[in-house]
């Protein structure tokens, strides 16, 4: 039998030379038009007034300075909504509405996945359907529901809905079905332990690489939340709508406008970086079944 | 003890009908109920019950104010027949979606099945540049500056020395530009949940099978990708293609951030924006509806199309 031809990590059986340059080169393309308007953001908040506004316009900065940070911290100070309560509002809406996605999500994707009752079906394809339109379609039906429930203008329109978001909760079932085995569960049954008790205490570690994906998802969803139909109060809006109010703040604030963009990106980007391996772990389950 | 106390067993469906055996079935997992009760709740409180809300207002003239009254078909017919707007609205949100929907998820997937081969540490890497700009927010404004409309914007200011133009383009206000510029903008933040999903997909294929195909005759990549990785991975396949349309539909937001609402002589203007104006805006929630359902219709219809093309698949 012909031995298995493999590059370090896999099979490279049917590799001609010309097909790795094409490819490598198309990586190397995509990769420039991904990651050089990253970079230019981060360029941009390190240059100097002068700099920014140059021409011809330079990619690279020549003199760099933390100039720009400063600025942004003096903007802040002056806006009559201390900038401390925006951050404060998307960090306290980012970790209530993540938690409780995890708490509920997780709950009863333990249910879906492990429990076999009447109707649990049903309930899975009317998940897997909202995962095929987008939320757009319910706003205004949502708006007329949080005016009635008396929500509107307050942290909870913005937190509850985040708590039934489906993506994770389906990507939460489908990794318990494969993950979580039904002889652990069944002993655990056995052994008298109460659905509850079984979901908490054994389902739930085997799956840390969902919670993870979970958390991830429903987080930078929420961290990214702009203005909001449902907020009309100032000192209720986010980080990221006080961010675009400072960028959108023509020539003088260039310079602060790239520096709060980078201080917005930096906190997504390093948490997915801690949790890389787990949310591709998670995401090898994730398929759907036609 | 005896184990019919610490365990319930699945109660026997012989000497019941149907229903009664449901009845006992449910009464035995109450507890599982209890569990999906919280998010079941919270989700057709604020997903289900929206539609069903969208689609009876949809049929009536509501304001907020007064109770809805019924016009029956009259909001659809004043979209199709009366609003040109809302026809330019269609044809740009066709555009948009046909553009970003299937060019995202085939170059997800293309980029995905090439990093495969790299080794684990400089794919991780590879995968952090092209999944960062659909994480970070609204770093995408970063395009604005690109494209800003003096000669200090990056574009302009090399095409300019460069000698091809003499003035600057008004990019994102020109009516020629902003739409597409708009596509590259949403491509570029559009390598997201499915992206990962397919490097995920692309790891779990057993190698056995790369070897078997070779000896079967499998003579290049392609072929490869086409008889062996692609079937193996039709699960992911599928829930990407779901992700990439309901995103493609769903862009609206980058759209207004960066060409403003409404975008200039509406050259960007989507069912999206549509509905937003007439119902966040206007408080037309009668007629906003029948809008939401038309975009709902849209959204739905093409998941379940392309779910059929994919099917296809390896055949």
């Amino acid at each position: 039998m012909k031995k298995l031809r493999t590059r370090k990590h896999a099979v490279v059986l049917n590799r001609s030379v010309g097909g790795d340059i094409g490819i490598n080169f198309f990586l190397i393309l995509m990769g420039a038009f991904m990651f050089l308007p990253m970079l230019y953001v981060v360029m941009q908040s390190l240059k100097p007034l002068d700099e920014l506004w140059m021409f011809p316009p330079r990619f690279y900065v020549i003199n760099p300075t933390f100039q720009n940070f400063g600025d942004l911290f003096t903007l802040m100070g002056e806006n009559w909504v201390p900038f401390s309560r925006y951050v404060f509002n998307t960090v306290f809406i980012s970790i209530t509405g993540t938690f409780g996605n995890l708490l509920f999500s997780s709950m009863a994707a333990y249910a879906l996945a492990k429990i076999k009752f009447p109707g649990r079906n049903v309930m899975f394809q009317m998940i897997v359907l909202s995962l095929m339109f987008h939320s757009t379609v319910t706003s205004v039906a949502n708006f007329i529901t949080m005016s009635a429930i008396g929500w509107v203008d307050t942290y909870f329109a913005i937190i509850v809905p985040a708590f039934s978001t489906t993506l994770g909760l389906y990507l939460m079932k489908q990794f318990m079905e494969s993950a979580v085995s039904d002889e652990v569960l069944e002993s655990a049954r056995l052994d008298g332990s109460g659905e509850f008790k079984t979901y908490w205490l054994i389902a739930m570690p085997m799956v840390k690489p969902a919670w993870l994906t979970l958390m991830i998802e429903s987080f930078k969803g929420l961290w990214n939340s702009g203005s909001s139909i449902y907020i009309q109060s100032e000192q209720l809006k986010s980080f990221n709508y006080a961010i675009n109010q400072i960028v959108s703040g023509g020539i003088a604030r260039a310079g602060a406008g790239a520096a709060a963009t980078v201080v917005m990106m930096i906190v997504p980007i390093t948490v997915f970086v801690i949790c890389q391996s787990n949310v591709i772990e998670t995401m090898g389950s994730s398929g759907m079944k036609d | 003890m005896s184990q019919n106390t610490a365990v319930k067993r699945p109660v026997s469906r012989k000497d019941m009908t149907r229903a009664q055996w449901t009845w006992k079935e449910m009464k035995r997992n109450k507890v599982a109920y209890l569990m999906v009760a919280p998010f079941m709740i919270l989700f057709t409180l604020f997903t289900v019950f929206p539609v069903v809300l969208s689609i009876i207002l949809s049929f009536t003239e509501f304001n907020l104010l007064q109770f809805p009254r019924p016009v029956y078909m009259d909001n659809y017919i004043r979209l199709f027949l009366d609003d040109d707007i809302f026809i330019l609205a269609i044809k740009n949100t066709f555009i948009f979606a046909s553009v970003t929907g299937p060019v995202s998820y085939f170059m997800s997937l293309m980029i995905a099945w090439f990093i495969n081969e790299l080794s684990p540490k400089i794919r991780s890497v590879v995968t952090l540049i092209f999944y960062s700009p659909s994480i970070s927010g609204s770093v995408y404004l970063i395009w604005q500056i690109l494209f800003s409309n003096d000669s200090y914007g990056f574009a302009n200011g090399t095409l300019m020395t460069l000698g091809i133009i003499d003035a600057p383009i008004l990019w994102f206000n020109d009516a020629d530009y902003v739409m597409w510029l708009c596509i590259v903008v949403a491509l570029w933040t559009s390598l997201g949940t499915a992206f990962l999903s397919f490097i995920a997909g692309l790891q779990t294929i057993d190698r056995s099978q790369y070897e078997a195909a070779s000896v079967d005759g499998i003579r290049n990549r392609w072929q490869e990708l086409w008889y062996i990785t692609l079937p193996n991975m039709r699960q992911q396949l599928m829930f990407g293609a779901v992700l990439s349309i309901t995103q493609s539909f769903g862009f609206g937001s980058v759209v207004t951030a960066l060409a403003g609402f409404p975008s200039v002589e509406y050259a960007a203007h989507t069912i999206m924006h549509h509905l937003d104006d007439y119902g966040g805006q206007r408080f037309e929630v009668g007629y906003s509806s029948a809008i939401a359902v038309v975009l709902f219709a849209i959204m739905l219809g093409s998941n379940l199309l392309v779910k059929k093309m994919l099917k296809k698949v390896g055949q």
